[in-house]
């Protein structure tokens, strides 16, 4: 029994790690640019693919670098041509907009890599279970969680410490005044992006070496991610941080006692925070999206 | 193109004039459309289909279009009309008015109850939580497999013919009628519409939609105000949700997914959101363009994406927003 709730917490850890790097990224932009992004489970995918692509030539190691930064490239790109068209105005534009973004991302990998899963090979290395007592725990899945480990903790210093970093907080606050004191907050905003979807697309690589790719692998994470926010609280990166761990945890250990309401536990957190928080755990009162 | 024609003509008259003349044109298409369609390529089934989805459209407006808040999870009140309509149809009794009545109300009273808590919320938060709404109701849809029928949908049920007194409207055999019968329903609920909008209470939406500050400084309670909106736009798509439902003698998942949601609103915005019948040609223009790619390729799930990134690059304020601009201008 015990193995089998520790099992379900190190599986609930990372997914729940996914749904973190998805939701960072989804709220740097909800907070910077007020965009939800539909489209970043299909960052998401294209991350996967273009991992796929390149781990024959280059290798997997170099390609966790390569592709999450190739898809932050079409990332910048698409938001330097369409999705600053739609800031500032009536919310429902960015919506629509990355809601045909992501029916266009995965029908184009669909295209490109057919309906077929693909397996994404990860290196013998790191594939090989530790212990036959604790067979889930394969060097891979501890290697995952290391890696987003120390990608929130770079994220956060990022944030915290580099120049562009406190741009990106202070334009959260107050975008006007941050553009007044001579910031290009249009490059801000770009670069912003395309920090969001690089999260999006190294999910992409560590969840395709899982599970596997196919074009609509982001589906299932995206909305999940969605409430990792609302439970953490709209404008707060460590809410989100939070949420993200706590809703996989929570659905995992659910699976263990009652596996049918894995997702719906997920939900009910969710409105149980709404009831009682209505800001969410960590956000602000009167924060106005 | 005579469409043009009449618009010019139109806008010679004063409003009121107008708007009467553009209501008698709008219905004269739909009640002669079984006529003129198969003209064009169409058949009734199409029509029937349109009339549908173009009153869900028209209902998910009411909230986005005239109380400004965006919804973009409208597909589970429209789902749980679908599944409603067919549980009665299936489980209970085989009458056509029950189960209008019972999916209405399904979706309405589910409208109720959660518009209360997403009511708190606005802009972008309170679209990702109608989002996060609906699909707790996909789950459940999806999951309780004894009574929806999970991933493979609720079948074996069939419309049934209604008796009026010594009248038999035999809308499960004869598509011309069953077409005439949603328009029916589609018109009581248009009207319905149109007059809550007319009302004090529409005129007060209105002001939320332009103003929440000052809306509050007038005294009027604005989360209030939008939680009975959404209500109401969740009744009114409860029923086309359950006329779906029949349409179609089948319910599945997809119909709570946050995809049919997302397609919602680019009917209602490609028409027009900010005018009435909007939504309903949006509606139209999606079903007939989603049907033309679907025959000519398998990707046609990417020039559906495409049709929504170029509208709102391109035609932001919709079909009918353009003749609007003209008129202002």
């Amino acid at each position: 029994m015990l193995q089998l709730i520790l099992f379900n917490v190190f599986n609930g850890l990372i997914i729940g790690a996914f749904y973190v790097l998805l939701a960072l990224g989804l709220s740097m932009i909800l907070n910077l640019s007020n965009v939800i992004n539909f489209a970043h489970g299909n960052f998401l995918a294209l991350g996967g693919y273009l991992a796929y692509v390149l781990i024959p030539y280059v290798g997997f190691w170099p390609s966790l670098l390569i592709a999450p930064l190739l898809t932050a490239a079409i990332g910048f790109i698409i938001e330097r041509t369409m999705v600053r068209r739609v800031y500032g105005r009536d919310p429902v534009y960015s919506l629509l907009l990355t809601f045909g973004l992501a029916f266009m991302i995965e029908d184009a990998c669909r295209y490109i890599w057919g309906v077929n899963g693909l397996p994404l090979t990860t290196p013998s290395s790191i594939s090989q279970p530790l212990s036959s007592t604790f067979f889930f725990i394969t060097a891979y899945r501890l290697f995952m969680v290391a890696i987003v480990i120390v990608v929130v903790a770079g994220l956060f210093a990022f944030l915290r410490y580099s120049r562009m970093g406190m741009r990106i907080r202070a334009g959260v606050l107050d975008l006007d005044t941050v553009s007044a004191l001579g910031v290009n907050v249009k490059l801000l905003r770009s670069l912003n992006f395309a920090v969001g979807i690089f999260l999006a697309g190294l999910a992409g690589v560590l969840a395709g070496g899982q599970i596997g790719l196919n074009p609509n692998m982001g589906d299932s994470l995206l909305l999940p991610s969605f409430i990792a926010i609302i439970v953490g609280g709209f404008g707060s990166l460590t809410g989100t941080l939070a949420g993200g761990l706590l809703i996989g945890v929570t659905s995992a250990i659910t699976a263990v006692f009652y596996p049918s309401a894995q997702q719906a536990v997920v939900y009910a957190l969710m409105i149980l925070v709404l009831l009682v928080r209505p800001q969410g755990l960590l956000g602000e009162e009167g924060l106005v999206i | 193109m005579s469409l043009a024609t009449a618009a010019a003509a139109a806008e010679a008259l004063p409003s009121a004039q107008r708007r009467l003349l553009a209501t008698a044109g709008v219905w004269i298409i739909l009640i002669a459309a079984p006529f003129w369609m198969p003209l064009v390529g169409g058949y009734t089934d199409l029509g029937t289909r349109v009339i549908v989805l173009g009153l869900a459209a028209m209902s998910l407006n009411f909230l986005l279009g005239y109380t400004g808040m965006m919804s973009f999870g409208h597909a589970a009140y429209f789902g749980l009309g679908v599944y409603g309509a067919g549980l009665i149809l299936k489980d209970v009794t085989a009458s056509t008015p029950l189960a209008l009545v019972a999916g209405t109300l399904l979706g309405g009273i589910a409208g109720v109850v959660f518009g209360r808590l997403i009511a708190r919320t606005r802009g972008v938060a309170f679209a990702m939580i109608t989002i996060a709404f609906q699909q707790i109701l996909y789950y459940v849809a999806y999951k309780w497999n004894g009574v929806t029928g999970g991933f493979d949908g609720l079948r074996g049920f069939v419309r049934q013919p209604i008796h009026l007194g010594p009248l038999v409207l035999n809308i499960r055999s004869n598509d011309l009628v069953f077409y005439y019968f949603v328009l029916a329903i589609f018109a009581l609920a248009v009207g319905a519409m149109g007059l809550i909008l007319r009302s004090p209470f529409g005129r007060t939406l209105l002001a939320v939609r332009e103003n929440q500050r000052r809306a509050r400084f007038l005294g009027i309670d604005v989360n209030r105000h939008v939680w009975l909106s959404f209500s109401v736009s969740a009744f009114f798509i409860a029923i086309a949700g359950a006329l779906y439902a029949l349409l179609n003698n089948f319910a599945d998942p997809s119909s709570m997914y946050y995809v049919l949601s997302g397609q919602f609103v680019i009917m209602a915005v490609m028409g027009g959101m900010r005018t009435f019948w909007g939504p309903l040609l949006g509606a139209a223009v999606f079903v007939v363009l989603q049907n033309y790619f679907s025959s000519i390729t398998l990707n046609w799930l990417f020039f559906v994406g495409l049709l929504f990134v170029l509208v709102v690059m391109f035609f932001p304020r919709g079909l009918l927003g353009i003749f609007q601009r003209r008129r202002a201008a």
